[in-house]
C-alpha cells in the first residue's frame, strides 16, 4: 500500500463522521465487554486455559490436523488441503462447477475475505451473496469491511437506507433499524431458499470429532449451513481445538470478548453429513496461506492463537481513531498489525508494525493472552533489518553511538542548544512534532550540569 | 538508604526538573542520592523502533553503569519498564532493584506522605507503561492523596493513551495528534489547573497539546508536586 498506514490514517482521520461513529461504537462495545468479563470470577484462568490450548494445538499441529481430517472423513465430509489462496479458491470453484451451481450464499468469513474468494468465484461466473447484514451492505455498495466483527462500523443508517432503496428494497423505507433489517430479511429469505450451495468459514474445528463450529448473531449462518444441499467450510489450519470439551473454554471467551454477550445467539456445530438432515455433501478446505511460515517464527507464532474476537480493536486508541480501512488489510487493528505482515510478508506491510503507540491495552483484553506489543517489537526489528541501510537507520545508529559514550552524550547535549531551534524549521521529526504540539524551549541547564554544580 | 538516580537521557536533557525534584524528595526523607555520571540512555527508543542491536549494547552499558548500586530510582516509568521488564528477554539479565519514584516510595520505603504541599486542582494521567508495563498501580495516587492542600479530580478515560508512544508521535503524527486532542479535551473537562503523570515524555506530548490548544492547564511531573512545600 503506497504511503502505508500513516498516509491512509491521515485520510481516515479527516472524516469526522467516521470518528464519531467509531467512538460511539467502540465505547459501547468496550463497556459491554468489561461488564460481562467482570462478572466471571475465573476470567484470568479462562484466558490462561485458552492460551494453553492454542499453544498446544500449534505445538502439535500436524497430529491434530491429520486427526481432524480422519474424523471428518469418517463422518462423511470431504477434506481438501490448500497451500495458498489460489488453491483454496480453485477447490471451491471446482465444487460449484461439479454441481452446475452459479449462485452461492455466504456467511461472514474473514478467511474467505483473506483469499478474495468472492472475486475468484465471480471470475468463474459464480455469484457469491453475502448474507450477514453488514457484509450485505458492503457488498451492495462495493465497499469493504473495516472491523472484524462489525464490518460496516464506518457506515450510518441514513446511508444504508439510501443504499437499500437503490438496490434491494421492494417498498419505501425509513432509516429505522427494524425497517432496514426487515428489508434485508425479505431479500435474503428468497436467496436462502433458492441456494444450492453454502460457503462458510469456521470459528473452530474439533480434531477429535471432525466437527466445524460456527458462532454468530444473526442466524444467517445457520441458514447457509442448513438449507443448501452442498456446504463448503474454509478454515485456516490454526483454527483447530483438540477436543469437543475444549469448546467449553472458547465459547465462554469468544462472545464475552467480541460482542460483550454471555453467549452468542447462534452456535452451529456440523460433523460430516447426516442423511435427510442438512447438506448432503460437505467439503472442508484446510488453508495454509502463510500460516506455516508464521508458525515457524517462535516469537510471532502467538498471532495464530487469535480467535477473531476483535476486543483488541475496540480498546485500541489507534484503531478507534483511524478505523479499519487505514490498515489496508483484511485483519485491522492491533491483531492485524501483527498478523497481516506475517501472513503476507513484512516487506509488503512494513508500516503496520509501527501503527501502535505500544500502549498495551490490546494485550490486557486479549482472551487468549496474545502479547501483541512484544510481537510488534519483534516485527519492527524485521522491518529495520530489511530496510537497512536507511536514513532513519543511520540516525538511530548514530544516536546509539552517542549514547554509548558519556563525553559524546554530553557533547550532544551542548550541541542541542544550538541545533534545537534550527531543527524545528527543517522538515523532519521535529517539524512533524510541532505541527500540532508546542515544544518547550530547552532548559537552561541539563540535569547533570545542575548536579555537578551543586 | 543509598539510592542511585537514573535521570534518563531525555529527562537529563529536556526536563531536568523531574530528576531534580526526585533528588529533593528523597533527600528530604533522609536518603543519600547518587548520580552515576556515566549514565546516558536505557535503549528504549532503539528497542521500540526495531534497532535491537543498538538497544542491546545500551542495555549492557546501563547494567554496567548501575551494577554497583543496590537500588536505582528513575522518574520515568517507561524507562524503568524497559530495564526491569524488557531487559531479561533482550540481554538475559536485569537490574534487580530499579524503581519508578512512586513505587520506590510506597512499596519499597513504605512512605505515603512525603510532606508536600500543593494547593492546586490536579488531575492524574496514568501513563500506559506505568499501568501495563511497570505496573505502578495505585502508588502515585496514594502519594497525591497525602499532599496538603491538593484538590484531586478524576480524569475521564484516564487509561487511554495520550498518543506519545516514542517515535510513534512523529512516524504517525496525525494519529498521535488525534489521540492527543481527545486526551487534552478530557483534561480540560476536569477543570484542573495541573495535569500530572510519572513519565516526562508523555507530559511533553500532553503539555505541547495543552498549550497549543490555548489552555492554561500546565503539566508537572509527579516528583515536582511531591517536592513542593
Amino acid at each position: 500500500m503506497k504511503g502505508g498506514f500513516p498516509e491512509a490514517a491521515r485520510r481516515e482521520l479527516a472524516n469526522p463522521q467516521l470518528r464519531a461513529n467509531l467512538r460511539n461504537a467502540t465505547d459501547t462495545i468496550r463497556a459491554k465487554r468489561a461488564r460481562v468479563v467482570g462478572e466471571l470470577p475465573d476470567w484470568e484462568e479462562l484466558r490462561e486455559a485458552g492460551r494453553g490450548i492454542k499453544a498446544d494445538v500449534l505445538h502439535h499441529l500436524e497430529e491434530y490436523l491429520t486427526q481432524f481430517e480422519a474424523a471428518a472423513q469418517a463422518a462423511g465430509a470431504q477434506v481438501h488441503w490448500a497451500r495458498d489462496a489460489a488453491e483454496a479458491n480453485a477447490i471451491v470453484v471446482e465444487i460449484a462447477r461439479a454441481h452446475g451451481i452459479t449462485d452461492v450464499v455466504k456467511m461472514k468469513s474473514l478467511t474467505t475475505d483473506e483469499i478474495h474468494l468472492n472475486a475468484a468465484l465471480a471470475q468463474a461466473g459464480i455469484t457469491a451473496l453475502e448474507t450477514d447484514f453488514a457484509e450485505l451492505i458492503l457488498q451492495l455498495d462495493g465497499d469493504w469491511p473495516s472491523h472484524i466483527l462489525v464490518p460496516a462500523i464506518h457506515r450510518n443508517r441514513t446511508e444504508i437506507r439510501d443504499l437499500f432503496a437503490r438496490t434491494i428494497a421492494t417498498r419505501p423505507l425509513t432509516d429505522d433499524p427494524h425497517d432496514l433489517a426487515e428489508a434485508a430479511r425479505v431479500y435474503l429469505r428468497e436467496k436462502f431458499l433458492d441456494a444450492r450451495m453454502g460457503v462458510s468459514g469456521a470459528n473452530f474445528g474439533v480434531a477429535e470429532t471432525g466437527t466445524i463450529c460456527i458462532v454468530e448473531s444473526e442466524g444467517n449462518g445457520r441458514m447457509c449451513t442448513t438449507l443448501p444441499e452442498v456446504l463448503v467450510s474454509i478454515l485456516g489450519i490454526e483454527k483447530l481445538v483438540p477436543t469437543f470439551a475444549d469448546l467449553e473454554v472458547f465459547l465462554q471467551l469468544l462472545p464475552r470478548s467480541s460482542t460483550g454477550e454471555r453467549m452468542n445467539p447462534y452456535t452451529s456445530l456440523w460433523t460430516g453429513v447426516t442423511p435427510g438432515d442438512g447438506p448432503q455433501e460437505m467439503h472442508i478446505v484446510l488453508l495454509d496461506a502463510g500460516r506455516t511460515r508464521v508458525l515457524a517464527d517462535e516469537v510471532g507464532r502467538v498471532a495464530l492463537h487469535c480467535i477473531r474476537c476483535s476486543a483488541c480493536l475496540n480498546v485500541c486508541p489507534v484503531y478507534s481513531r483511524t478505523g479499519g480501512h487505514a490498515y489496508g488489510s483484511v485483519y485491522p487493528g492491533p491483531i492485524g498489525a501483527i498478523l497481516t505482515p506475517q501472513l503476507i510478508g513484512v516487506e509488503k506491510a512494513p508500516t503496520l508494525p509501527y501503527a501502535s503507540s505500544l500502549c498495551g491495552a490490546c494485550y490486557e483484553v486479549c482472551p487468549v493472552k496474545i502479547d501483541i506489543p512484544t510481537v510488534l517489537l519483534h516485527l519492527r526489528a524485521k522491518v529495520v533489518e530489511q530496510h537497512s541501510p536507511s536514513a532513519e537507520g543511520l540516525t538511530m545508529r548514530a544516536a546509539g553511538w552517542v549514547f554509548r559514550g558519556r563525553r559524546r552524550f554530553e557533547g550532544a547535549q551542548r550541541l542541542a542548544r544550538f541545533a534545537f531551534p534550527l531543527a524545528r524549521l527543517l522538515p523532519g521529526p521535529l517539524a512533524s512534532w510541532t505541527k500540532t504540539r508546542d515544544l518547550k524551549p530547552l532548559p537552561k541547564q541539563s540535569f547533570r550540569r545542575w548536579w555537578a554544580g551543586r | 538508604m543509598k539510592i542511585a538516580l537514573f535521570a534518563t537521557c531525555v529527562g537529563d536533557t529536556l526536563f531536568p526538573e523531574a530528576a531534580r525534584a526526585t533528588v529533593t524528595v528523597l533527600e528530604r526523607l533522609g536518603h543519600e542520592v547518587v548520580f552515576p555520571e556515566d549514565q546516558t540512555c536505557c535503549g528504549q527508543m532503539h528497542l521500540n523502533s526495531g534497532y535491537r542491536d543498538d538497544a542491546r549494547k545500551l542495555a549492557r552499558r546501563f547494567l554496567d553503569v548501575f551494577a554497583e548500586y543496590d537500588v536505582v530510582v528513575s522518574p520515568s516509568s517507561s524507562c524503568v519498564g524497559t530495564v526491569r521488564e524488557l531487559y531479561p528477554e533482550l540481554v538475559g539479565s536485569t537490574h534487580p532493584e530499579v524503581y519508578e519514584l512512586s513505587e520506590l516510595l510506597v512499596r519499597k520505603l513504605g512512605v505515603t506522605d512525603v510532606g508536600a504541599t500543593f494547593p492546586h486542582r490536579v488531575t492524574y494521567h496514568p501513563t500506559c507503561h506505568s499501568l501495563r508495563v511497570t505496573k505502578v498501580g495505585e502508588a502515585p495516587m496514594t502519594l497525591l492523596r497525602h499532599v496538603r492542600g491538593i484538590q484531586l479530580v478524576e480524569l475521564p478515560r484516564a487509561d487511554e493513551c495520550c498518543g506519545f508512544g516514542g517515535t510513534f508521535s512523529v512516524k504517525n503524527a496525525d494519529t498521535s495528534s488525534a489521540m492527543l486532542a481527545d486526551k487534552c479535551s478530557s483534561i480540560v473537562a476536569t477543570g484542573a489547573d495541573t495535569c500530572t503523570a510519572v513519565d516526562g515524555s508523555c507530559l511533553m506530548q500532553i503539555g505541547g497539546g495543552l498549550t497549543r490548544a490555548g489552555t492554561s492547564v500546565r503539566t508537572l511531573h509527579l516528583a515536582e508536586i511531591l517536592a513542593s512545600t
